[in-house]
């Protein structure tokens, strides 16, 4: 190891989707950007802010207009790096219909780790793991395309579970999930960020599932325009409405107790954060 | 146009060993002008019994009627019920084809007949509604963002002007701005009397909008009624995979820390409310 600690690196990335810069879209308009290896961050942004577009930079399924991104140390412009980092960086896309290879569930989810040479006996372990963890073992011998909407997002989220990659990028992972579902994957994410160190880079459209990140990362026309902990990017409730976002539900409740005087901490972003709050300050002196 | 359902059976690949029973012996109506709202956990039946609603799948046994008329009829006018009752698919990528955004936007209305002066109005205001600006017109769907394009499967039906407008978890994949301003749009037209059926996981938007909702679970109806009489169900709903609004958690947290806070709040302005005026009688209301 060379001592980076930095798992993902983008620096002054541009993406340009079409033929040339004059006639196409520019998705990412110079996006620098660190994620430190084992860390958890969630990247928030408006419909067509680049989201995606940077997603797809880290497993190299695009390539930088200009720019470069690295993933762990390697370079995706480098041709030889490109099977090294599809194992490096498992992508859970934004529509897992786009992900489903296989006729039967079991044999999707093992895909990915047949292709990296697994032997067939800790294949299969991982398979029966990944499928647990998203609570679809009773569908291993199921057709994808015969599943509901939920059920193939979790199919799609086993599949890159099954990879074991350093680190995980899920592209709005829950957004065809039932609350239960939801609340399991999220519980899965932050059991692998904290068990096993994998860096998970989650993209989401809930405000409240970002609470929980080390990080998050707000994207706005192609750049990122905010980056730090949870707490500190929803202080910024009217920053964030410009951009068409918001804050959890948590902190405008927060927002709207504290213009009628009382004087709610701003840290309080989850349910449970805000009962103590308010039981503290209704018996405080 | 009131939608009934008759002891609505429906199995996938029906006499095959994969046979998938999906809908059990629905049995309910749609009246006129109504919001309802179909939550149940995934798999449970919600994306199967919408597309009874107009015809595109019809039951294995039991029978729907859609103004009077069987969608199990020889003869029926499905094509006449597609327009009347417009389907917005979970999956975005399930309904867009054509080669431009205007194109697929325009194709409903175009079928329906419209005069070609009008067509361009409504793309045009369809649009508007959903927040795509007028720069993507050209654009083809499939490079479109996710969000964006869900706002042109969106569009598309909304342009045909539907009597019932039927939806399929519409905010997924949208951003907070995009998902109120369409709520509000899809909540004003309502109120100018449009029938809305609309699926959602999320607990708060249908605990907001919805008149009534439906509960589904392995194919059946387990519980319907208002939102308010739904969500006191807490501990049937978490058994099944789903929840309560999370405000409503909060509230009962309260409770259980003896504040005497109603527990039957949905919304965040109750809420405020509720808590705001138990706060002005404590220690923390007197050093306003
Ligand atoms: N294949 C493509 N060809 C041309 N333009 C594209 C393509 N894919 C995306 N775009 C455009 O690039 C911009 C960024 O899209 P991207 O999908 O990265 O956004 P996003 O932040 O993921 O949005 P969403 O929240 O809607 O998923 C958008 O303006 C979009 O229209
Ligand atoms: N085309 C199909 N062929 C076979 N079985 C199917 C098909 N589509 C759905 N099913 C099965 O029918 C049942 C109901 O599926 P449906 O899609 O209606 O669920 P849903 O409530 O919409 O779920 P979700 O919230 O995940 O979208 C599920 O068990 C599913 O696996
Ligand atoms: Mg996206
Ligand atoms: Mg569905």
């Amino acid at each position: 190891m060379n001592g980076d600690n930095r798992a993902v690196v983008a620096e002054a990335l541009v993406h340009t989707y079409g033929p040339d810069e004059s006639s196409g879209v520019t998705a990412l308009s110079g996006v620098d950007l660190e994620i430190k290896r084992g860390e958890f961050v969630c990247i928030i942004g408006p419909n067509g802010s680049g989201k995606s577009t940077l997603a797809r930079h880290l497993n190299a399924l695009l390539l930088p207009t200009s720019g470069r991104v690295l993933v762990f140390g390697m370079d995706t412009r480098d041709e030889r790096n490109l099977w090294e980092i599809r194992r490096t960086a498992g992508m859970v896309f934004q529509n897992p219909d786009n992900q489903m290879v296989a006729t039967v569930v079991e044999e999707d989810v093992a895909f990915g780790p047949e292709n990296l040479g697994i032997k067939p006996e800790e294949i299969r372990q991982r398979v029966s793991d990944a499928l647990k963890a998203v609570g679809m073992e009773d569908f291993s011998r199921a057709s994808p395309h015969f599943l509901s909407g939920g059920q193939k997002q979790r199919v799609a989220i086993a599949g890159v579970l099954a990879m074991m990659p350093s680190v995980i990028v899920l592209d709005e992972p829950t957004a065809m999930l039932d609350p239960k579902g939801r609340k399991e994957v999220m519980e899965t994410l932050a059991r692998l960020n904290k068990e096993k160190g994998i860096t998970v880079v989650h993209i989401t459209h809930h405000m409240d599932e970002a609470v929980h990140a080390d990080r998050v990362i707000v994207m706005y026309e192609g750049k990122v325009v905010l980056s730090g902990p949870p707490t500190e990017v929803f202080s910024k409730t009217e920053d964030l409405a410009k951009w068409g976002l918001d804050v959890p539900f948590v902190a405008r409740l927060g927002d709207m107790l504290r213009k009628s005087g009382f004087e709610v901490s701003r840290s309080a972003l989850t349910v449970e954060e805000m009962v103590d709050e308010l039981c503290r300050l209704s018996s405080s002196t | 146009m009131p939608i009934e359902l008759q002891h609505v059976t429906y199995d996938y690949m029906p006499g095959t060993p994969s046979q998938v029973r999906a809908l059990d012996d629905v049995c309910m109506t749609i009246q006129d002008g109504e919001f309802l709202g179909l939550i149940g956990p995934t798999g449970s039946g919600k994306s199967t019994l919408i597309q009874h609603l107009n015809g595109l799948l019809v039951p294995t046994s039991g029978r729907v009627l859609v103004d009077g008329l069987d969608t199990r009829a020889k003869g029926a006018d499905l094509r006449r019920l597609r327009q009347k009752v417009g389907l917005v698919f979970q999956y975005p990528e399930d309904q867009v084809f054509e080669e431009t955004v205007y194109e697929d936007i325009a194709f409903g209305p175009k079928n329906l007949g419209v005069p070609a002066e009008e067509i361009e109005e409504r793309v045009r205001e369809a649009m508007a509604l959903v927040g795509l600006p007028d720069s993507l017109m050209k654009r083809s769907p499939f490079e479109l963002s996710g969000g964006q394009l869900r706002r042109v499967a969106l569009a598309g039906v909304l342009a045909m002007r539907p009597e019932v407008l039927v939806l399929d978890e519409p905010t997924a994949g949208l951003d907070p701005l995009g998902k109120r301003e369409i709520l509000g749009h899809i909540r004003r037209l309502h109120e100018r009397g449009l029938t809305v059926v609309m699926v959602s996981h999320n607990m708060e938007e249908v605990a907001r909008l919805a008149d009534r909702l439906v509960v589904l679970d392995h194919g059946r109806i387990v519980l319907s009624g208002t939102p308010r009489e739904v969500f006191a169900q807490g501990e049937l709903l978490e058994s099944i995979g789903l929840d309560i609004p999370d405000v409503t958690k909060m509230m009962r947290e309260l409770r259980k820390r003896g504040w005497p806070v109603r527990t039957d709040v949905l919304t965040l302005e109750e809420a405020y409310e509720e808590i705001s005026r138990y706060l002005a009688g404590t220690k923390a209301g007197g050093v306003r």
